[in-house]
């Protein structure tokens, strides 16, 4: 089991990530910091992604001179898939950060618990 | 002569009783049940004391700090959450070691879906950056939505963030230049260097999308981050003069727009197996790869102003 | 005829048009505008409909020049059209019977936003229902997401942000699930479309590969989408969201929503792992149980809420548990029967939110069971409404919800004893708690008592009144005409694979 590990060295350090984010985000009492912990778990994913395209000895999908040989080049799909991946991660991290300056600009808090306490006394 | 009952003999009938009970006017329990007569609720306490009871229990029951129960489940969702946090990350090792060897040729991911993409790149898209053939191209629909999914997160951060024209002149005077007075000389001198500079290395990225790395979303950032430099620099009042709200939406709506038709040109030309008369044009001159080059500029621009937006509605809640 | 092939993709290309165009236009305006794009979307998709039961097959439409798996696709039968016809109704009628709330509760000036919003989510449902990729389906359950959230948050008070909050920290870490478990299988099998995964996935189970992997990346995607679709431990967010937003925003949210994920699970059960491989996998057991846990839990929270519209929201948390158990009982008759609960679900469901606003309405505003004593002698035509919608929920006979209750107990008879005997005890026994909760409020606000609050007659809000009308006419007719849409659902899903 280790040797398998070893050789796929780059995904377990993405998965690693990914588990660190999301004790992150169950954990921590302030939103950045659960926010924080959210873009660990994407940037994990994106790294685990971005392995499956690399072979050993190749170049980047960029064509020079004319080489068009399927074995001069890496898998250019995974990086397609990374681009994508990575601009949604950035709007859901604007949309949550601006949530959480709504929230501190109504309550004076970062802590989701006390907010729901407060929410628990006032009558809509 | 009328066959109209008068009023007494009407009130005895079941019709009348029906839509009596329909319309709700007679409580149908009086005359009808026999009820005891309500006894006057006695406290003996003053309103004082019941309005000091009520805030004691309130403090009771929210006061976390005292509340020992409370205090144990946090103790165990902490607990359970770092036991949770360490057996998903064995299990998602385990299965690490299982995967095919990272870096290798004879893995499932090398198929003949990129050996089609790298072979067959250039003369069917244009382009000689393959990936960027692959996202414009082959999977244009992808990129829309990606697209869209950006616009929908600036009307979301818009929605909460936005405020109204008079309150922002009146509260930039308070918040914003409560530290820094006037404009810092240094950071302006740098920024009338660098800004030309990073708009024309943006603009190099965008137009250059299909020849090297890069494309409208890397290029579209990197204009972005020129407007948020030339912003800190030399303040709201000098860029409005150039690019205010109104502009932003025509900008905006007008690239979005321009996209969409574009992209259902080409999807519905392509799915009906017609010619799309789009010249692909020689690989490697910048006015090649028929509509990557359009498709980038458009993205570009759009990724530009979402950059910018974001940054002025975080700062100053509005454009 | 053929040219009605290309129905599916313009609906879906000319609802983002429309949602880009509104952001520039004025409230009023986006709100003509929305209108029409929906009737359009919903005459579209009729036409879709009618073509593939005249030739009763199922087409597949590629997105571009490059057929799949080099470039995107689309397919769609019986069963997406249909789905799709029967969202956009339900949409319209959502977005119309919420109008005079739009008014009062939103800022004026980001009333096209609202509408922005509206489309967009329209897109990425119909995006849902027809794709045939699995990363485009990642990309539209982004959209999906954010746009929900962008519903609740609308309206902006504390328990709305607080609520979006929630819903959105447990929604990412649910599209976080989704993507992982995606590149996992990508890794195994090298496709990312769904025929082509199905074949590679066979494949492996057959060779004994990458057993590992396979069992955690199918876990991911299917945790990943039961947390988005709130099923019974993960549904926290549920009763906030929906409890305090605006009306349309609710009902659009329970009705529809949820639905796209759970249609998304069904596709990826039937096209990517293969309906023979899920069946023999323990993880439909695991559904099983947490279906009859919320189905009972849902139910008794709902008991115990003194608020309308928090009740209303709990009993989705029930009803989401039923379309589970459907799935658990590993049949082709109990999944019928989840996609035909997910139709009756979403007709009565916006149903009873649209017609609670329209009780508290006439309460002075309040949402308390005390104020709303006799609301529905103040309001009759929400009266009728909301004991229409009650009615269906617990399963009286001329609603959909009683054939729903049928056809899960027709499927629950036809499995092994051990699947059988919980499936109609729970079945009986949340049919109670229905009973008693849905009951308890029809005839509270059908009790006379004297108030000094407005009655409300149905000329003073005609469009509402309309909209409850065809909401009924709607209900009765997919009570009493069931029959052809079952037959209709069957024959879809014998195409579907």
């Amino acid at each position: 089991m280790f040797d398998g590990l070893i050789s796929n060295y780059g995904e377990a350090v993405a998965v690693l990530l990914f588990a660190i984010g999301f004790g992150n985000l169950l954990l921590q009492k302030n939103l950045i910091k659960k926010i924080i912990g959210l873009n660990f778990m994407d940037t994990g994913t994106y790294l685990f992604l971005a392995e499956k395209g690399y072979i050993e000895g190749r170049m980047a999908p960029i064509v020079v001179n004319g080489v068009q040989d399927v074995n001069a080049y890496i898998n250019p799909i995974p990086s397609g898939l990374v681009l994508t991946g990575i601009v949604v991660s950035v709007s859901v991290t604007a949309l949550m950060l601006s949530l959480t300056i709504r929230l501190y600009q109504r309550y004076h808090t970062l802590d989701m618990d006390e907010i729901s306490t407060i929410l628990k006394k006032e009558e809509l | 002569m009328s066959r109209l009952k008068n009023d007494e003999e009407y009130k005895k009938t079941r019709a009348f009783r029906f839509f009596r009970w329909m319309k709700g006017e007679k409580d149908p329990y009086l005359d009808e049940v026999e009820m005891q007569p309500g006894v006057p609720f006695q406290d003996s306490r003053t309103v004082n004391e019941i309005l000091m009871e009520e805030q004691e229990t309130l403090e009771k029951v929210y006061n976390t700090a005292s509340n020992r129960w409370l205090r144990r489940f946090k103790q165990l969702y902490n607990v359970l959450s770092v036991v949770f946090s360490l057996a998903l990350a064995a299990v998602m090792l385990y299965m690490v070691a299982k995967l095919p060897t990272a870096g290798t040729v004879d893995r499932p991911v090398n198929n003949e879906v990129s050996k089609v993409y790298i072979e067959n790149g250039i003369q069917d898209t244009g382009a000689v950056n393959i990936v960027t053939g692959m996202i414009l191209n082959y999977r244009a629909f992808d990129t829309f939505g990606e697209t869209c999914v950006l616009f929908i997160a600036t009307t979301c951060v818009m929605i909460l963030l936005m405020k109204e024209e008079e309150k922002i002149r009146a509260d930039q005077t308070l918040n914003d230049r409560r530290f820094e007075p006037k404009n810092d000389v240094i950071l302006q001198k740098v920024a009338f260097i660098l800004v030309p500079i990073v708009f024309i290395f943006g603009i190099y990225v965008i137009l250059n999308g299909h020849l090297s790395p890069g494309g409208g979303f890397s290029g579209g950032a990197m204009i972005g981050a020129g407007m948020i430099l030339y912003v800190s620099a030399y303040g709201f009042d000098k860029m409005q003069k150039f690019f205010n709200e109104h502009t932003y939406k025509v900008v905006k709506v007008a690239a979005l727009c321009t996209y969409c038709v574009v992209i259902t040109y080409y999807l519905f030309m392509g799915a009906n197996d017609f010619d799309n008369h789009i010249p692909l044009g020689v690989p490697g001159m910048i006015f090649s790869s028929g509509i990557i080059l359009w498709l980038n500029i458009f993205v570009g621009i759009e990724v530009a102003c979402t950059m910018y937006a974001f940054y002025a509605l975080f700062r100053r809640g509005g454009l | 005829m053929e040219f009605l092939r290309n129905f599916p993709c313009f609906s879906v290309i000319l609802t983002m048009c429309a949602s880009i165009v509104s952001s520039g236009m004025n409230g009023k305006w986006a709100r003509k505008l929305n209108i029409v794009v929906i009737s359009t979307v919903g005459l579209l998709s009729a036409a879709a409909l009618y073509l593939t039961i005249v030739t009763n097959q199922c087409y597949v439409y590629k997105m571009g020049r490059f057929p799949a798996p080099w470039g995107n696709e689309i397919r769609f039968g019986v069963l997406e059209t249909l789905m799709a016809l029967f969202f956009s109704v339900v949409m319209l009628l959502s977005v119309l019977g919420g109008r005079k709330h739009l008014f009062e509760e939103l800022d004026p000036f980001k009333e096209n936003l609202y509408y922005v919003l509206v489309n967009l989510l329209m897109s990425s449902l119909l995006a849902l229902i027809y794709t045939n990729d699995l990363f485009t389906a990642y990309v539209f359950v982004e959209i999906n997401t954010i746009s929900a959230c962008g519903l609740i948050m609308i309206r902006e008070n504390g328990h709305t942000l607080e609520a979006a909050t929630r819903y959105m920290i447990m929604s990412l870490i649910g599209s976080g699930l989704l993507l992982f478990g995606l590149c996992i299988l990508y890794g195994i099998t090298g496709h990312l479309l769904m025929s082509n995964i199905k074949e590679q996935v066979a494949l492996l189970v057959a060779t004994e590969q990458f057993h590992i992997p396979l069992i955690v990346a199918i876990v991911f995607i299917v945790v990943g989408l039961a947390v988005k679709s709130a099923l019974f431990p993960f549904h926290s967010w549920l009763p906030d969201s929906y409890g305090y937003s605006t009306a349309s925003s609710a009902a659009i949210l329970s009705s529809l929503v949820s639905k796209g994920y759970i249609f998304l699970l069904v596709k990826i059960f039937y096209r990517v792992i293969g309906f023979e491989i899920i069946t023999e996998s323990k993880i439909l057991n695991v559904l099983f149980v947490f279906g009859l846990c919320g189905m009972i839990f849902g139910s008794l929270s709902a008991i115990k809420e003194n608020d309308i519209r928090r009740m209303i929201a709990f009993s989705s948390v029930a009803q989401i548990g039923y379309i589970y158990m459907g799935f658990g009982l590993r049949t082709e008759a109990g999944i019928i029967a989840s996609i035909f609960h997910i139709f009756s679900h979403a007709a009565s469901k916006s149903m009873l939110f649209i017609s609670a606003v329209g009780l508290t309405d006439v309460s002075g505003k309040s949402k308390k069971f005390l104020d709303l004593t006799g609301a529905g002698y103040r309001n009759v035509i929400a009266g009728i409404t909301f004991t229409v919608g009650a009615l269906s929920m617990v399963g009286v006979p001329l609603f959909p919800g009683f054939i729903s209750k049928i056809l899960f107990a027709r499927a629950g008879v036809s499995v092994t004893l051990n699947r059988m005997l919980p499936t109609l005890i729970c079945l009986a026994v949340s049919t109670i708690l229905n009973t008693v909760y849905f009951m308890k409020t029809v005839l509270r606000i059908y009790t006379p008592v004297k108030t000094d609050y407005k009655n409300i007659k149905w000329k003073e809000n005609l469009s509402c009144s309309i909209v409850c009308i065809f909401f009924i006419i709607l209900n009765i007719a997919l009570g009493m005409y069931s029959e052809p849409i079952v037959e209709l659902i069957q024959s879809g899903i014998a195409m579907f694979a």
